[in-house]
C-alpha cells in the first residue's frame, strides 16, 4: 500500500512540472496567437470579432507575395543544405579515418554554437563592398571594382545556408554511422556502380537523417530574421521581418498575430507532409 | 567509395578536394571575425591597416574598446545571467519530463509527449510574439481585475527567460531521454524491493546514472540561451542580452569591437569544443 502511494506522489512531482511548462507556454499562448488574429479593437474598447487582418493579408500583393516567397526560399535552401552537406557527412563517417573524423565533426559544431548573429555578421564582413572577398579579387586583379554581393539574395542565401546546414549534417552523420560498410562491399562485389550503391543503399538508409536534418533546417530558414534582414537587401522580401515590423514598429498586434499563425500554418503543413511522404513520426525528429 | 574500396585517384582527389572546400566555407567567417578585430581601422571591413589591440583595450575619444564600453559588458552579464536562470529550469523541468515520458504510463502521453516536442519545430519567431501575447493579455486582465502590476507579464528579463525554457526545456528532455533508454530498469527494481521509496530509487540510483546526460544538457541549455534571438528580442525589457544588443550595432553602428566580442566568443566555444573532445578521449 505504501509503496502505491509514494508512487503517485512521484508520477505527481514529475507530471506537474511538465503540464505548467507545456499549457502555460506552449498551448495557451498559441491559443492566444489564434484568438488575437481575429480580433480587432472595437469602438467602445472591447474586442469585437473581425476577419480584416486575414482580409489584409489576401488583398496586398506584398504580403502574400513575401509569404510565397519566403516559402519557396526554405524549400529551395533546405533542398540545397542536403546536397552540399551529404557529401561531407559521408566522407567524415565513412571515408576518412576515425583518428581524425572526431576532430572534423567537433568542427562542425563550432559555428552552430558560436551562435547565428556572430557568423552572420562573418558573413557580412567578407561579402561586403570592401569586404575579404572583394579585396582579395581586386588584389590579384580578377576585377578592378567590387562586387556588388552584400545586401542581394545571394547573400541572404549564403547566410541561411550557412546557420542551417550544420543541422542538416549531424542527424545524417548518426545515421550513417550505423550503416554497415560491408552492404556497400557487397553490393560493390556483385559489380553495383557507385550510382548504384548511392540511390539505392545509402540514401534508402539514411532517409531518417535526412527527413529530420530537413524538416529542422526547413523550420529554422523559414522562421529566421537575422540573416535575411542583415545580409539581405530590400528587395528580398521575407516574411518574418513583416511580422516584426508589425510587432515592433507599427504596433499592429492582431495583424501580426494573423501573419505569424499563417507562418505557423505553412510551416506546419510543409513539416507534416514531409513526415508523412517519408513515413516518420515527429517522435522520430528528436533522437 | 568507403575505405575499404579501391578508388580511382581522380575520385578520391576530387572528393576531398569538395570537403576542405566546404571546410573553409565552415571557417571563413570565424577567421575573418579574428583577424579583423585587430586590425587598426575604424571600419570593420578590409584593407588591413596594421595590428592593434585597441577593439580590447582602448579608452579613448576616437576608440572605446571592448572593456571600456559598459553598454556592452552589462549586456553580456545580462546574457550570462539569463542563460544560467533558462539553463537551470530547463534542466530541472526537462529531467522531469524525461523521467515521466520513459518511465511512466498514464493517459494522454501521447498527446504530452507531441506537445513537448513541438518547439523543436515551432519557428523561434512564433513563440516569441504567441508568449508575448498572452503574457500580455494575462497581465492587463490581472491588472483590471485586482490592480495589481504584475512586473514580469510584461517585456522583461524573467519573460526572456520563460520564453527560452519553453524550448530549452525540449532539448533537456530529449538529451536526458536518450540516455535514459539506456538505463538498466532493474536497478531501480532493485532499489524498490530493498524498501527505497520511488523517489528515493529516482534520486540515489537513476540521477547518479543520468549525471553526464544532464550536464551536457545544462550546457547545451546554456549556449541555446546565449545565442538566442529570433524569441528573445520580442520579450526584451529595457536590459538587452549579448545577442540584441549586437544586431542593433550590427545594424546601426558598427565598429570592430564587434569583432573583438566575436573574436572572443569564437575563441571561448573553441577552447570549450576542444576541452570537451579530450576529456572523452581521455574517458575512453
Amino acid at each position: 500500500m505504501e509503496n502505491k502511494k509514494s508512487f503517485n506522489i512521484t508520477f505527481y512531482l514529475l507530471i506537474i512540472p511538465v503540464l505548467l511548462w507545456l499549457i502555460i507556454l506552449i498551448v495557451l499562448p498559441h491559443i492566444d496567437l489564434l484568438i488575437s488574429s481575429f480580433q480587432s479593437d472595437s469602438d467602445a474598447g472591447g474586442k469585437v470579432f473581425t476577419l480584416e487582418h486575414y482580409a489584409a493579408f489576401f488583398q496586398s500583393k506584398i504580403y502574400w507575395l513575401t509569404f510565397v516567397n519566403t516559402a519557396a526560399y526554405a524549400i529551395g535552401i533546405t533542398i540545397l543544405a542536403f546536397i552540399v552537406t551529404f557529401p561531407v557527412a559521408f566522407y567524415l563517417t565513412k571515408v576518412i579515418s576515425k583518428k581524425y573524423s572526431s576532430f572534423l565533426a567537433l568542427l562542425l559544431l563550432i559555428p552552430l554554437w558560436v551562435g547565428e548573429l556572430v557568423t552572420v555578421y562573418g558573413w557580412m564582413i567578407i561579402l561586403g563592398d570592401h569586404g575579404v572577398i572583394n579585396e582579395f579579387l581586386i588584389y590579384i586583379g580578377l576585377i578592378d571594382k567590387p562586387i556588388n554581393m552584400l545586401y542581394t539574395n545571394f547573400s541572404m542565401s549564403i547566410g541561411l545556408l550557412y546557420i542551417s546546414m550544420l543541422f542538416m549534417v549531424v542527424p545524417v552523420m548518426s545515421t550513417l554511422e550505423s550503416l554497415d560498410d560491408s552492404l556497400i562491399e557487397a553490393a560493390s562485389d556483385l559489380g553495383a556502380t557507385k550510382w548504384t550503391i548511392f540511390t539505392k543503399i545509402i540514401i534508402p538508409y539514411s532517409m531518417p537523417g535526412i527527413t529530420s536534418g530537413g524538416i529542422i533546417v526547413f523550420m529554422l530558414v523559414i522562421g529566421d530574421y537575422v540573416a535575411p534582414d542583415i545580409l539581405g537587401g530590400k528587395s528580398s522580401l521575407w516574411f518574418t521581418e513583416q511580422i516584426y515590423n508589425e510587432f515592433l514598429s507599427t504596433f499592429n498586434w492582431g495583424e501580426g498575430a494573423a501573419f505569424g499563425f499563417l507562418l505557423l500554418m505553412i510551416s506546419s503543413s510543409i513539416i507534416w507532409l514531409a513526415l508523412k511522404l517519408t513515413g516518420q513520426k515527429l517522435e522520430k525528429v528528436g533522437s | 567509395m568507403i575505405r575499404s574500396l579501391p578508388n580511382s585517384p581522380v575520385y578520391k582527389y576530387t572528393y576531398r578536394f569538395y570537403v576542405i572546400c566546404f571546410f573553409i566555407f565552415l571557417v571563413m567567417p570565424l577567421i575573418a571575425i579574428a583577424v579583423l578585430a585587430f586590425n587598426d581601422s575604424s571600419s570593420v571591413a578590409l584593407p588591413w591597416k596594421g595590428f592593434t589591440l585597441d577593439w580590447f583595450f582602448a579608452n579613448t575619444d576616437q576608440r572605446t574598446g571592448l572593456l571600456a564600453d559598459d553598454g556592452l559588458i552589462q549586456s553580456i552579464f545580462i546574457s550570462v545571467k539569463t542563460a544560467f536562470y533558462v539553463a537551470t529550469i530547463s534542466t530541472i523541468v526537462g529531467i522531469a519530463a524525461a523521467l515521466l515520458f520513459e518511465e511512466e504510463k498514464f493517459r494522454l502521453k501521447g498527446l504530452l509527449y507531441f506537445l513537448a516536442l513541438t518547439p523543436l519545430v515551432i519557428p523561434g519567431v512564433i513563440l516569441g510574439i504567441s508568449i508575448l501575447l498572452s503574457s500580455t493579455l494575462a497581465g492587463s486582465y490581472i491588472e483590471q481585475k485586482f490592480g495589481w502590476d504584475i512586473a514580469f507579464l510584461s517585456p522583461s528579463f524573467w519573460l526572456v527567460v520563460l520564453g527560452q525554457f519553453s524550448f530549452g526545456a525540449t532539448y533537456v528532455m530529449l538529451l536526458v531521454g536518450a540516455r535514459l533508454k539506456k538505463f538498466d530498469r532493474t536497478l531501480e527494481e532493485a532499489a524498490l524491493s530493498l524498501k527505497a521509496t520511488r523517489l528515493q530509487s529516482i534520486w540515489y540510483v537513476t540521477i547518479p546514472f543520468l549525471r553526464p546526460a544532464i550536464l551536457g544538457a545544462f550546457v547545451v541549455a546554456f549556449l541555446i540561451s546565449f545565442s538566442n534571438f529570433n524569441t528573445t528580442i520580442f520579450l526584451i525589457g529595457s536590459d538587452p542580452t549579448l545577442p540584441v544588443d549586437l544586431y542593433s550595432r550590427i545594424k546601426f553602428s558598427s565598429t570592430p569591437i564587434l569583432n573583438a566580442v566575436s573574436f572572443l566568443i569564437v575563441v571561448f566555444i573553441t577552447v570549450a569544443a576542444l576541452l570537451s573532445l579530450f576529456l572523452n578521449r581521455n574517458k575512453k
